[in-house]
C-alpha cells in the first residue's frame, strides 16, 4: 500500500514539475511581450499615444482691415455675440430654453431645433442657440445667467461694411467657403470660416487672410476637451489701405442715385489712384455675411439693374463720342489731318448706298479739329476716319487703355473692344467694311469701353502718361504690404502738341459758348474742367423712322431703348488733376444727363482737395502707420 | 497523530485551531493581501483619485473574502473531501437551474441574486470541479488511472459544465474548466498520448465547434488574428491597450497619469484591462513587479502541493494554483494581444466581487491543504490511511 502511494507520488511530483516548468515557460514569454511592447517599441507607442490624446485646433486669424486712403474703416471684424447651450451642465434643456425664451425672442422654431441639436450631440458639445445677438440681449442673458444653467455666451468675430452699400461693388464681401474653394489649406476647413467672393476682399483675400494660429489640446476618447497644452496665437491679416476717398465716394453714390443704372470712377491722373468707384445700383454686402437669404439674393439676381455687377468695371458700352478724341489724336499723329484743315458737314455723308446722318439734322458746316470736338460734328469724323483707317484708329484707342484691361485690381474686369481688320476676319469671318470705320469713328458699331477704361483714357490724354488706375495705397500681394514706389508712368508716345490741342478742344466742349457741354461747365475759377459728350445709340434707327416720326425722342421709347449718356472730363483745366467717368445706362443725352454728374464729381474732388489743402502726402495712412493689431480698431459694440 | 492525548474515539490527526492559525502561511497571505493592494491602488486610480466607486467596495469584498480564505483554510482538509461531490452537484444543479431561466427569457443572466451577494454558478463549478476530480482521482490507484473506462466519469465530470458554460456563452470560463479539468488528470497520471489523441481530435472539431460560436466570439477570434482589420470596432481594444503598455515604457507615465486609462481611451480599464493600466502607469518595471508577486504564489502553492502527503490535497493545491496560473495567464496574455479577447479578469486585482470571491476560497483551499498536510487518506476516503 505504501509502495503504491510513494509511487503515485513521485509520478505527481514529476509531473507537477513539468508543469510547473510550463508555467515558468508561459510566464517567461509574458514578461518577454512586455518588454518588446514597453522597451523595443515604446517609442512608436509613446507617439500613438500622443496622436489619441493630442488634438491640434487651429485659431482663425482675424481679418485685415480695409480702410479709406485717410484711415476711416471701410471693413472690419465686428464681434459677433453668440449664446450656446451645453447639455450636461444644464438639468432641463428645455426648461432652461423656455426661460431663455422669455428673456430674449426665440421662438417655438428655434427651441425645437436646438433641443434636436443637443439630442444628436455629445452631452458637453455646445449648440447654438442664436446667433447675432445684441449688446443689450447680452447684457440681459447675463444678468440672468444664474436662471440659465449649461448657457455660454461666445464671441466670434464677422466681417462687417459699416458703409453699407456704399462700397459694395469695390470690396465686395465675405462668405462661407465653399467645396470648390477648398484649396488644402486646413483653416478654410474651419466651419464659420469666411473668404472674400468678389471685390477687393477677393483679389486680396490671401492678403487679408492673415496665418491661422494653433492650441494643442488634450483630449479624451470621446473629443472632449481636457485641457490646452499648447497655444499659438496666428497674425491678423494685413490692413489694405484703399485709394479710395470715402467723402467722395459717398458723394458719387449719392449723386448717382437718381438714376435707374448708372455708374462712376474718379481717378487722379498722375499716380493713378482711384477716388471713388461707384456703380448703381448697390446692394448691402453685410447681408451676405452670415448666409444671405434665398428671397434677398432672387431679388439681386432679377433685379433689371443688376445691382451685383460693378458696372463701371464689368459694364461695357458703345463710347459714342467720346471716342473722337482719340480719332481726332490719330488723325493728327498720323499727319492726316491738320489742327485747321476744314471739312464741311451738310447733315449726312453717303458712302456708296449709305448715308450717315450727323446728330444735328441741318449738319454743322465747315468744321476744322477743335469745333469737330466742342460741336462734336459726326460728319467730320465721317470724313477724317476713312483717311485714317480703322487699324490707325485702333492703335491709338489702345495708346489711350481702350480694347485692354487697365489691369485694376479687382476681380472679372472687362476689357471692352477695339475693332480692327483682322479682329473682324478672325473673329467674324468678314471682311472690314468700309462703313463700319465711319461708325466706329463716332464710337459706336463694335467699339466697346467701360466707364473704367474711359476714365483712364481721360487721365492718359490729361496726363501725357500711360497711367494706369488702381485701388490700393500699397504693394499687396500674398506675402504682405510694401509701400508703393512713387510710381513713374512711362509717356504715352503722342505728341505734347497734339495732345494740347485735344485737350484744348475739350475745354471748348464746357467752357466755350455753344459747346456740347457748356451747361455742365464748372463755373468756379481754377477749377473748370474740360470734357467730352457722349451719347450712344442701343438701337438701330430705320430709315423708314427718320421719314414718318423722325427719329423718336429718348422720353418716347421704352427705358431699355434709350441711348446711353457718357461724359468725360479731367479737371481743373490749366493743371489737370483729376479725371472722371460717368455713364447712365439709358440715361439720354451724354452732356444733359451724365454732364452734370462728372462737373459735380470732379468740383467736389477739388473742393475737397483744397479742404484738405494742410493735409500733405506724407500724414495719409498708409502699411507703415496703420498696420496695427486690428483688433484694436475693431467696432467693438460693447 | 503526534498528539500525547490520544484518546480512543477522537481524531489521531485532530489540531487545534489555535495551532491551526499558527500553522497558516502567512506568507501567501501576505502576498496575496499585497496583490489586492496593488488592485485597490490601481482601481483609485482608475476613478481619478477617488475610493468611489470601485476601490472601497473592492476592499470591503477583500475583507469579507479573506475571512471566509481562513475559515476554510483551518476547516479539516477531510470535511472539504467529504463534501466535493455534493458541491460539485450542487454548482452543477445551480448552472442548470441559470441554464433554464436564461432560456426561459430572463436574458442573459448568469447569477443568482443572494442579496448582499450575487453568486455565479460557473464560479462555485471552478472550484468544485477540482474539488470533485481530485476526490474522484484520489480513490484510483495508478493502474486504475490506465483504465480507459475508469476515465469516462472525470472527462463528463468537465464536459458537463464546460458546455453549460458554454452555451450562455463565457468562453473564458469554459477555457478555465477545462484546462483546470485537464490538469487535474494530467497530475493524476493519465498518459500523455492520450492527451494528445484528445487534443488531436479537439482541434479536429474546431470547424464543427467554430459554428456554435456566437458572432461576436468569431469576431474576436478573427479581430485577435488580424486586429489592423477592424481599428475601430472589437480591435480598437487591443491595439488601445497595446498603444497605453507600449506608450508606459520602462517606468511608467506615473500614478493617475496614464493618459490612455484616464482620457478613456482604453476601455474597462478597472476590470479586465488594469494590468494594461498599471503597465501604462508603472510601466515595465511595475509590470514586472505585479508579474513577479503572482509567480512567487504560484510558486507557493507548488511547494504547499509537493509537501503534501495526501493525494486528494496534492492535487487540490495544484488544481487551484493553476486555476489561478490560468487566470493570471490568459489575461496578461490578452491585454498584450497574444490570445483573443477573453472576458477573464486579473485574479485579486480586476474589480469584481465573484472573482475575488472564487479566488480568496480557493486559496483558502489551498491554505487548508497546507495546515492539514500530513493527514493521510485512504483511497476510500476514510482517515485510516495507515491500514
Amino acid at each position: 500500500m505504501w509502495h503504491r502511494d510513494s509511487d503515485r507520488f513521485r509520478l505527481f511530483t514529476r509531473r507537477a514539475l513539468m508543469l510547473g516548468a510550463g508555467k515558468g515557460v508561459l510566464l517567461t514569454g509574458l514578461a518577454a511581450r512586455m518588454y518588446y511592447l514597453q522597451v523595443l517599441e515604446s517609442d512608436r507607442y509613446q507617439t500613438l499615444a500622443d496622436e489619441n490624446r493630442i488634438s491640434h485646433r487651429l485659431l482663425p486669424p482675424p481679418r485685415g482691415l480695409v480702410t479709406d486712403r485717410f484711415g476711416a474703416p471701410l471693413a472690419v471684424n465686428r464681434q459677433n455675440y453668440h449664446i450656446m447651450i451645453v447639455r450636461e451642465q444644464t438639468p432641463d434643456v428645455r426648461r432652461t430654453l423656455e426661460i431663455l425664451d422669455q428673456i430674449i425672442e426665440l421662438g417655438p422654431d428655434t427651441i425645437e431645433r436646438v433641443e434636436r441639436d443637443v439630442e444628436r450631440r455629445r452631452s458637453f458639445v455646445p449648440v447654438t442657440v442664436r446667433d447675432n445677438l445684441t449688446w443689450d440681449e447680452v447684457a440681459r442673458v447675463g444678468v440672468n445667467a444664474p436662471d440659465l444653467p449649461g448657457l455660454i455666451i461666445d464671441a466670434g468675430r464677422s466681417r462687417d461694411y459699416p458703409e453699407g452699400p456704399h462700397l459694395a461693388h469695390t470690396l465686395g464681401y465675405v462668405a462661407a467657403v465653399s467645396e470648390k474653394e477648398l484649396t488644402g489649406d486646413p483653416l478654410l476647413e474651419l466651419p464659420g470660416f469666411t473668404i472674400g467672393k468678389s471685390g477687393v476682399e477677393k483679389v486680396y483675400d490671401l492678403a487679408l487672410r492673415g496665418t491661422a494660429g494653433t492650441s494643442q489640446v488634450e483630449v479624451n476618447a470621446l473629443g472632449r476637451v481636457i485641457r490646452e497644452l499648447e497655444r499659438e496665437e496666428g497674425d491678423s491679416g494685413n490692413t489694405v489701405v484703399m485709394t479710395l476717398d470715402l467723402e467722395l465716394q459717398r458723394f458719387a453714390n449719392q449723386r448717382l442715385s437718381d438714376q435707374e443704372s448708372a455708374s462712376a470712377v474718379v481717378m487722379d491722373i498722375h499716380n493713378g489712384e482711384v477716388l471713388a468707384l461707384s456703380s448703381h445700383p448697390t446692394y448691402d454686402p453685410n447681408a451676405f455675411t452670415n448666409g444671405i437669404s434665398h428671397r434677398l439674393w432672387n431679388s439681386l439676381v432679377n433685379n433689371p439693374y443688376a445691382p451685383l455687377s460693378n458696372k463701371a468695371v464689368n459694364g461695357t458700352y458703345a463710347p459714342g463720342s467720346t471716342f473722337k478724341m482719340c480719332v481726332a489724336l490719330a488723325g493728327l499723329e498720323a499727319g492726316i489731318i491738320t489742327p485747321n484743315q476744314r471739312f464741311f458737314c451738310n447733315g449726312h455723308l453717303d458712302l456708296g448706298n449709305a448715308r450717315f446722318h450727323c446728330w444735328k439734322r441741318g449738319g454743322h458746316g465747315w468744321m476744322n479739329m477743335h469745333d469737330s470736338i466742342k460741336h462734336s460734328c459726326d460728319v467730320y469724323y465721317y470724313e477724317i476716319s476713312q483717311k485714317i483707317g480703322i487699324d490707325r484708329i485702333a492703335a491709338m484707342a489702345h495708346k489711350l487703355g481702350l480694347g485692354e484691361d487697365t489691369g485694376i485690381d479687382l476681380p472679372n474686369e472687362r476689357s471692352g473692344l477695339i475693332p480692327t481688320k483682322d479682329w473682324k476676319e478672325v473673329q467674324l469671318g468678314k471682311r472690314w467694311q468700309g462703313g463700319e470705320t465711319l461708325i466706329a469713328s463716332i464710337g459706336q458699331g463694335y467699339v466697346l469701353a467701360t466707364p473704367l477704361q474711359l476714365c483712364t483714357m481721360t487721365a492718359r490724354l490729361a496726363s501725357g502718361k500711360a497711367v494706369r488706375p488702381h485701388l490700393t495705397r500699397d504693394n499687396v500681394t500674398p506675402e504682405g504690404v510694401t509701400s508703393r514706389e512713387a510710381e513713374e508712368f512711362p509717356e504715352l508716345q503722342v505728341s505734347r502738341a497734339n495732345l494740347a490741342r485735344v485737350r484744348d478742344a475739350m475745354n471748348g466742349v464746357t467752357n466755350e459758348l455753344r459747346g456740347t457741354g457748356h451747361r455742365a461747365r464748372i463755373d468756379i475759377k481754377g477749377m473748370e474742367m474740360a470734357g467730352k459728350s457722349g451719347t450712344s445709340q442701343v438701337r438701330r434707327i430705320t430709315m423708314r423712322e427718320r421719314q414718318t416720326t423722325g427719329v423718336l425722342d429718348n422720353d418716347e421709347l421704352p427705358w431699355k431703348y434709350r441711348d446711353h449718356a457718357l461724359f468725360v472730363a479731367f479737371a481743373p483745366v490749366d493743371n489737370p488733376r483729376y479725371a472722371c467717368a460717368v455713364v447712365v445706362e439709358h440715361g439720354g443725352g451724354g452732356s444733359s444727363v451724365a454732364g452734370p454728374i462728372v462737373r459735380d464729381l470732379l468740383q467736389k474732388a477739388q473742393e475737397l482737395q483744397s479742404a484738405r489743402q494742410g493735409i500733405s502726402a506724407a500724414d495719409l495712412p498708409n502699411s507703415a502707420n496703420l498696420r496695427r493689431n486690428p483688433a484694436q480698431t475693431n467696432q467693438d459694440e460693447g | 497523530m503526534a498528539s500525547g492525548k490520544f484518546r480512543i474515539g477522537e481524531d489521531p490527526d485532530y489540531v487545534p485551531i489555535g495551532r491551526r492559525l499558527l500553522l497558516l502561511n502567512w506568507t501567501l497571505v501576505l502576498l496575496i493581501a499585497a496583490l489586492s493592494g496593488i488592485g485597490f491602488a490601481m482601481l483609485y486610480s482608475a476613478a481619478n483619485g477617488s475610493l468611489q466607486p470601485w476601490a472601497e467596495r473592492q476592499m470591503m469584498r477583500f475583507a469579507v473574502g479573506a475571512a471566509l480564505m481562513i475559515v476554510i483554510a483551518v476547516t479539516d482538509i477531510r470535511i472539504w473531501l467529504r463534501l466535493a461531490y455534493f458541491s460539485y452537484f450542487v454548482a452543477l444543479v445551480l448552472l442548470i437551474g441559470v441554464e433554464i431561466k436564461g432560456d426561459i427569457g430572463m436574458g442573459a443572466q448568469r447569477w443568482i441574486n443572494l442579496g448582499f451577494f450575487q453568486l455565479q454558478p460557473s464560479e462555485l463549478m471552478k472550484i468544485s470541479l477540482v474539488l470533485a476530480l481530485a476526490r474522484y482521482f484520489h480513490g484510483l490507484t495508478p493502474e486504475d488511472v490506465g483504465r480507459i473506462p475508469l476515465l469516462i466519469p472525470p472527462i463528463l465530470m468537465v464536459l458537463a459544465p464546460s458546455a453549460l458554460v458554454l452555451r450562455q456563452p463565457d468562453l473564458g470560463t469554459t477555457l478555465l474548466l477545462i484546462a483546470g479539468g485537464g490538469v487535474i488528470f494530467w497530475l493524476a497520471g493519465v498518459r500523455i498520448w492520450k492527451f494528445a489523441l484528445v487534443l488531436g481530435s479537439a482541434l479536429a472539431a474546431i470547424p464543427i465547434g467554430w459554428q456554435f460560436l456566437r458572432e461576436y466570439q468569431k469576431n474576436r477570434v478573427l479581430t485577435f488574428l488580424n486586429p489592423e482589420n477592424d481599428p475601430l470596432g472589437a480591435g480598437y481594444h487591443i491595439t488601445q491597450s497595446k498603444i497605453a503598455l507600449g506608450s508606459g515604457g520602462l517606468f511608467g507615465k506615473g500614478f493617475m497619469l496614464g493618459s490612455q486609462s484616464h482620457l478613456n481611451f482604453l476601455p474597462e480599464k478597472q476590470t479586465d484591462f488594469i494590468f494594461t493600466m498599471l503597465g501604462e502607469e508603472f510601466g515595465l518595471v511595475g509590470g514586472m513587479a505585479l508579474l513577479g508577486l503572482y509567480a512567487l504564489v504560484i510558486t507557493y502553492g507548488y511547494v504547499i502541493a509537493l509537501r503534501c502527503q495526501n493525494q486528494f490535497g496534492r492535487l487540490v493545491a495544484i488544481g487551484v494554483t493553476s486555476t489561478f496560473f490560468l487566470y493570471v495567464f490568459i489575461n496578461i496574455a490578452m491585454v498584450m494581444g497574444l490570445i483573443p479577447v477573453v472576458g477573464v479578469p486579473l485574479p485579486l486585482v480586476s474589480y469584481g466581487g465573484t472573482v475575488m470571491m472564487t479566488i480568496l476560497v480557493s486559496f483558502g483551499l489551498l491554505m487548508s491543504v497546507s495546515i492539514h498536510r500530513d493527514i493521510r487518506i485512504s483511497r476510500q476516503g476514510n482517515d485510516d490511511g495507515r491500514n
